[in-house]
Formats: structure tokens, sequence, C-alpha cells
């Protein structure tokens, strides 16, 4: 379930012209901005951005990304994007780091539905006017770029549809393959990247059924092998996401200085989703609510954003 | 009609592509049973006579006149698909076929624009409640299955914008590839298949250039062998000559079935294309008849007319 606090009645022109005082002027006005935009949706948001630019000829965004800075702005400026928009400038920024962030490319490509990736990959094309997979492919080498190229091109079947016979036969394959740590193994990205969803989880459900284990406890998360740690996260975005999101959250704050990328990241694009679920694992888990340690662990505007997602009542 | 005559016109009306159903209804229908009689022992296309003297039809003749009966129905068929469900079949009938038939599919998956090959896998979600890629990774085996999947899977840039640099670079990258074909052959050659399943067309274009400047010789003159990967590349890069073989491959005389069902696939589906080449009609004038040639000419000069 979303986390963010929409009001009942929106104006666009409204917003707009309020971002504006908001913007002009001296300093400006970040809680206003917190406070119209953290409690809008991507629907709204896009209906600000269109009411903006009629009104004062400027892209709101080009405006706050001037008047704006640090962690705060970049939060922001992920916040305002439309999801399949966001979700494109997430990978490119992944991509071009000087050693690509493999996890954030999985992240998008497991946790997002067949039509929201299929919507980023044209983001992307239109933004960055290449292909995703073609950046992917050229910025990484060997099994993990088999892997993640064939993750990002994938386009799974939707619907609940099983074939118990098959999951039972994956599910052997993918142990043959742990066993051996033959983990470049051709099948085992074959049934990752093109089995559905529902599948998927009926072939996991079976492995454990099978051996008492889940397939993760045989990839370690601290391998310092690159595919290994690429086929653990892969198979835990597509078993349980939202426990998934919950270790990146607790990852990021965990840290001696805080993961903002990795905290702004799973806020920005879960908040819409299911981020009141991964509060509640959060919760469970650590024993203090996820509200209490970002606000522990960050300050000042960033704060304020990342609360307002999480569901803070102004 | 005397018989000389009615053989030659039977035989006339079953020669060639297609059926001439006007023919056969003026020979066959008011046949006398007497005259039938005499075709038979006449015809021996379709009937040969056994140890006791009997007229016996000849039963793999006329399984082959079942296709040639089938053409026109299946032209129609073809046309009034939606075009998403129509190369999402095609693409279904392919994978049970086996290996002789994966050219279908690297037809397909190369020659339909994004969006459309886009709507052929949706589409086969909705026929099959699987995904085409799915499919492909568990019916094919050996190097063909990455590049397959690999083709179908894509979703290339549509603009203009080419950088050189990298299509120098990556022309260059295939050379190696297939100068090292006696180490490794290209179709296992991942950078190969890489970089002829993401990149967009007019990239994959420039390269060719390049590569003939490196190599003195086309990219498809270089694979010719290689199968799938030859087809690959010149339904890429120079989609009409691939279709114009194609095409040719169909009307020649020693075509088998496959060869010529491919005829209303390509013709179907690549319009736009075979209209362009003011020379196809002449060369199914004298080789295809009967309602399917009808059908066929009638399809190409629709898109002339517009």
């Amino acid at each position: 379930m979303a986390t963010i606090h929409v009001p009942n009645q929106v104006s666009a022109i409204e917003d707009a012209e309020s971002l504006r005082k908001a913007c002009k002027g001296w300093g400006t006005d970040e809680k206003a901005i917190i406070s119209i935009l953290g409690h809008r949706n991507a629907a709204q948001r896009k209906q600000i951005r269109l009411a903006y630019e009629e009104l004062y000829q400027e892209d709101l965004i080009k405006r706050l990304e001037s008047e704006l800075t640090g962690d705060f702005e970049r939060a922001m400026y992920r916040w305002i994007l439309d999801p399949a928009d966001r979700d494109a400038v997430l990978a490119n920024v992944a991509i071009k780091k000087s050693s690509p962030d493999h996890a954030v490319i999985i992240e998008i490509s497991c946790t997002r539905s067949p039509e929201e990736l299929l919507a980023v990959r044209r983001a992307y094309q239109a933004r960055y006017k290449r292909s995703l997979e073609e950046d992917v492919a050229a910025h990484t080498k060997g099994d993990v770029r088999k892997l993640l190229v064939a993750l990002v091109s994938a386009f799974r079947y939707d619907g609940e549809e099983i074939d118990t016979r098959l999951s039972n036969s994956e599910a052997k394959i993918l142990h043959e393959a742990v066993k051996d740590k033959a983990f470049n193994h051709e099948e085992v990205v074959r049934i990752l990247s093109t089995r559905s969803k529902m599948q998927l989880l009926a072939t996991f459900n079976r492995y454990r059924d099978d051996h008492g284990t889940s397939i993760t406890k045989n990839l370690p998360g601290d391998s310092g092998n690159e595919l290994v740690v690429a086929l653990r996260a892969a198979f835990r975005c597509l078993n349980d996401p939202k426990k998934y999101f919950e270790k990146v959250l607790r990852n990021s704050i965990k840290r001696i200085g805080t993961d903002e990328d990795a905290l702004t990241r799973v806020i920005v694009t879960r908040a819409e989703k299911d981020l009141k679920e991964i509060k509640d694992i959060y919760h469970k888990r650590n024993s203090v609510p996820l509200d209490q340690a970002v606000a522990k662990d960050t300050s000042g505007d960033y704060k304020a954003l990342l609360l307002t997602l999480l569901g803070k009542e102004d | 009609m005397a018989l000389p005559d009615v053989l030659e016109a039977l035989n006339k009306a079953f020669s060639g592509i297609g059926v001439d159903e006007n023919s056969l209804i003026s020979v066959v229908a008011n046949s006398s049973h007497e005259h039938k009689k005499s075709l038979r022992k006449g015809f021996s296309k379709l009937f040969i006579e056994d140890e006791n003297g009997f007229e016996r039809s000849d039963q793999s003749a006329i399984k082959n006149l079942k296709f040639e009966f089938k053409r026109f129905r299946d032209a129609v068929i073809l046309s009034l698909l939606h075009p998403w469900e129509r190369d999402a079949r095609l693409i279904e009938k392919a994978i049970k076929k086996g290996p002789k038939q994966y050219g279908v599919i690297v037809e397909i998956a190369c020659s339909r624009s994004s969006n459309e090959l886009l709507g052929a896998r949706k589409a086969y979600h909705s026929l099959f409640d699987r995904s085409i890629e799915e499919d492909l990774a568990s019916h094919v085996k050996g190097s063909e299955r990455k590049l397959l999947v690999a083709l179908v899977s894509a979703y290339r840039y549509e603009g203009p914008k080419v950088n050189e640099d990298v299509a120098k670079s990556e022309a260059e990258i295939l050379s190696n590839a297939i100068k090292n074909a006696h180490k490794r052959k290209p179709i296992e050659d991942e950078d190969l298949i890489m970089i002829l399943s993401t990149r967009s067309k007019p990239h994959l274009q420039a390269l060719n250039e390049h590569y003939n400047k490196i190599c003195q010789k086309s990219l498809t003159q270089e694979l010719e062998g290689e199968g799938n990967l030859k087809d690959t590349v010149e339904c890429l890069c120079t989609p009409e000559t691939y279709f114009t073989r194609v095409l040719d491959s169909a009307l020649s005389a020693d075509a088998d079935e496959e060869s010529k069902r491919a005829l209303t696939r390509v013709v179907v589906t690549q319009k736009e294309l075979l209209v362009k080449d003011g020379s196809v009609p002449n060369k199914i004038e004298g080789i295809l008849t009967g309602a399917y040639k009808d059908f066929i000419l009638g399809s190409l000069a629709r898109e002339e007319n517009k």
C-alpha cells in the first residue's frame, strides 16, 4: 500500500502558483515545496508540471534543480519524475558509475511489472537515444552481463497460470546449478529471465519443499564473486520484493555514513506502491519504526521530504 | 474436350504454386464417368496403376496437392489476422517445427519495428499463456538459443542518432570474431550476439559500412554458411536483399513446401517493401496460378493504388 497522503481535492493550477511563489525571491521555501509535492501522486505531479509550464513557460523540474541542493535536490528530482522516467534515470545513473551498480539494475528489472519495465525501456530510449539493453551490454562484461541484459529485456507473461511439472523440473535444474557452483549455467539465466513471476514463485517454493532451505542460502551475499551476488539479488527480488527492499533500507541506514542513494531510491520508488508493507517488515525486524530510524540518520529538508513520503502528516 | 487437351489442362491446373480452380471446374466437374477413367489412366502425376491393373491414387502426390489448395485459404487468413497475432502464431509454429524453421523467428524479430515486435510478444502472452522468450529458451537447444532469445527480446532504439566511433569499434569486434571463426563459432561469440541484438538498425547499418571498409567484404558475405547469423545481419541491415532472396527461393523450380509457404508470409507481411520492387509481379506471373495468384497480385496492387 502507498504511504503518501494525498488530499481529496487538488488544483494543479493552484499548486503550480504556490510552487512558483515558493521559488521566487531570495530564498526558497522548501517546506512549502515538500508540503505540496510530497502530497501528490504521479498523475497529479504530472498535471502540476504541465500547469507550471503553461503558466510560466518554464520547466518546473529545471526550476527546482536550480533552487535546491544536495540530497534534498536529488530526492525531489527523482520524486517529481514519472515513475517510468524515474526508473530510466536511476538505471542510467547505475550503469554510468565507474563500477556499474548491478543491484539497481536487478532491482528495477525484477521488481517492476512487465508493463512497467516496458515503460522504463521506452522512457530510457526517449531520454538517452539508446536502448536500455545496449547500454547495459556496453558497460558490463562476462557472465554478469548475460544475466543483466536478459533481465532488462524480459517481457514476462503476467498471468496466474502455473505449470507444476515445470516448477518441479526447474527447481531441480536450479538445485544442480547451485550445488555444482555452476552459477553461469545458461539454464539459471534462462529460468530467471524468461519465466513469469508466478511460475518462478512456484519453482522457488518447490525448491524449498524439496531441500528445506531457500536457494539464496547457497548463494552467500558476501561472496567476492559478482555473479553470485547478482544472482542472489535477482532471486530475492523475484521471490519477495518487499523483504528485499526492507534489507536495502536496513543496510542503507546501518552504514556509518548513510547510503542516501539507496535510501532515497527505495522510499521514492515505493512510496506509491508498497512502502507501508515494507515499513511493517522493517518495524518487525528492527524493533524500531522506519520513520524513527530515518529521522535519526538524516537531517534538514532531505529528512523532511523522506518523512513526508513515509506518511508523516503535516 | 479431347483427352490430350483435358490431360494438359489438368496438368496445367496443378502446376505452379496454387491451383487453377476455374480450369478444374470446367475439366473435372462435368467429366463423364468414361472421361474420368481415361483421366486416371493418363494422368500419372496423381494416379498409378498397381499390380492388379487398378488405377489407384498416389497418396503422397495428393497430399502435396492439399498444400496447393490450402494456399489461398492460408493467405486470406494470414492477411486478416491482426499483425501481432499473426506474428505470434508464426513464431509459435516455427518453434514447434524446429531448427529448419528458426529462420522465420529471425525474420520476424529483425524485420519488425520495435513496437510491432513488442505487440507480437504481448499477443503471444494472450494466445499461449507464456512468453516467447520462455518457449524459445526451453525448446531451442545449442548456440541458436542465445541468438534467438536475444533477438526476440530486443526493444531497439529507433531514432537516427548513431555514434560512429562506437560503430567503428564494434565493426572491429565483429571482424575479430569472424577471423577467429576456426577457434570459436561466431554465433557463440557473446559480444557479437550483444551487438546484433541490442544496437539500433541505423547503428548496425553504419557498422556494416565500417566493416566493409575494414575487410573489403560485407558482413553478409562473411557470414555465408552461418545460417541464422547471416539472416540476422541481412534482415537488420538490408531487408530488401533478404526478402528478395526468400521470394526468389520460393519461386524457384526446386522450392520445397516450407520455401513456398514463405511466399505467402513475405507478401502478406512485407507488402510495402515488395511493391517498391517493380519486378515482383512479373516474377509471380508465370509461376502462381488460380485464386492464390489473384490474391497475391491483388495484395501487391492494393499498395500501389494507395
